[in-house]
């Protein structure tokens, strides 16, 4: 499980969202396929595969289960949470309700903590429209440091500027710089002793700041996940994490 | 000042978070859900057994538990009818 964005052909986008927000049905009009959608949350519970074209390049799209958190426990977020930590997605899209925004930040940051190379597709523009909710994108991208796509997946709306910026993403012509969360001073030092202890997994795809933010959480179930992620081999990043978690 | 734990909330009427006094998973899904100091809640209707309890938090419906909506002390600030 851990392993399937790294079997996947590249490149590799991973849908993300809160519950409810239109990932399936934003995945349906990129792929074609029909992922089963509804107007009640939780009905992804496993990772849809599809794919488009877009400039003479096939993107793998992988729809993966609404969440509010990466960080509570449910079978959904440890779906989503593994693909994206250990997925090595080649970007992340996180489709967010634009008529409920300030309620989908919190689940775009944890992410920008995870992958930096964060699209946020704002999606369903048009109810949002309707009811008279007005949203300063390019303030938006700006507070956010990764790019904004406005959508309305339902009506297929957005969707070649979203395929078009991924690209972008995917080729290195763009750069996201997600805004990082900066945590009090005593945190923001314990995190950066261990993330400098940490630097090694930087090689294997991870993070390291978010694995010692997992670690000082008291998130020892990340261990294992890093150890099978590298190979199942008893790795110089793997006795690392161990020995600053084992007294 | 008088505080109440969030299912004290009479229906209708809005509180602002004071403290979360829950401890983990629970700490962690409440303040996911949005419920940080500060956060204004309403409680928009309650089930028939008066648990769970529906509350606005943020622009979306949630229902909690009593065991989880209990350990959110609230100010209260407007009676019903109040802000959205
Ligand atoms: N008005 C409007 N409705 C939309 C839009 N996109 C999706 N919807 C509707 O929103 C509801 C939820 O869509 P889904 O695609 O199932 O949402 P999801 O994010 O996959 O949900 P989970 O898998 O449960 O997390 C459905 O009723 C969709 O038809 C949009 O752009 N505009
Ligand atoms: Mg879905």
């Amino acid at each position: 499980m851990t392993r399937d964005g790294t079997e996947l052909p590249r490149p590799v986008v991973a849908l993300a969202g809160n519950p409810n927000t239109g990932k399936s049905t934003l995945f349906n009009a990129l792929t074609g396929l029909k992922q089963h959608t509804g107007n009640w949350p939780g009905k992804t519970v496993a990772c849809a595969r599809g794919w488009y074209r877009y400039n003479g390049q096939t993107v793998t799209l992988v729809d993966l289960p609404g969440t509010y958190s990466l960080l509570s426990d449910s079978p959904e977020e440890r779906i989503t949470r593994d693909f994206l930590c250990f997925g090595r997605p080649d970007a992340t899209v996180v489709v967010v309700d634009a008529t409920c925004l300030e309620r989908n930040l919190n689940l775009i940051f944890q992410i920008m903590e995870v992958n930096t190379r964060v699209v946020a597709c704002l999606n369903l523009m048009d109810e949002a429209r309707r009811r008279g909710i007005r949203i300063d994108v390019p303030a938006l991208a700006r507070e956010l440091g990764v790019p904004v796509v406005p959508a309305a997946a339902r009506r297929g709306e957005g969707l070649t500027l979203l395929k078009e910026t991924l690209h972008r993403v995917i080729e290195g012509r763009i750069h996201p710089a997600p805004r990082p969360v900066s945590y009090d001073p005593e945190l923001e030092a314990a995190v950066a002793e261990l993330a400098a202890d940490l630097a090694v997994l930087s090689r294997e795809g991870l993070n390291p700041r978010w694995v010692a933010l997992c670690l000082i959480a008291g998130d020892e179930s990340i261990i294992p996940k890093i150890r099978t992620f590298c190979n199942g081999k008893e790795t110089q990043g793997d006795t690392h994490v161990r020995n600053r978690v084992t007294p | 000042m008088t505080l109440f734990g969030l299912h004290e909330l009479p229906v209708g009427c809005t509180g602002e978070v004071v403290a979360v006094r829950a401890t983990g998973p629970t700490r962690r899904r409440l303040l996911d859900l949005g419920l940080v100091p500060g956060t204004r809640v309403k409680a928009v209707r309650k089930s028939a057994a008066g648990d769970p309890v529906a509350f606005r938090i943020r622009g979306a419906l949630v229902a909690l538990r009593r065991e989880e909506g209990s350990t959110v002390l609230v100010r209260p600030i407007s009676m019903p009818g109040g802000d959205r």
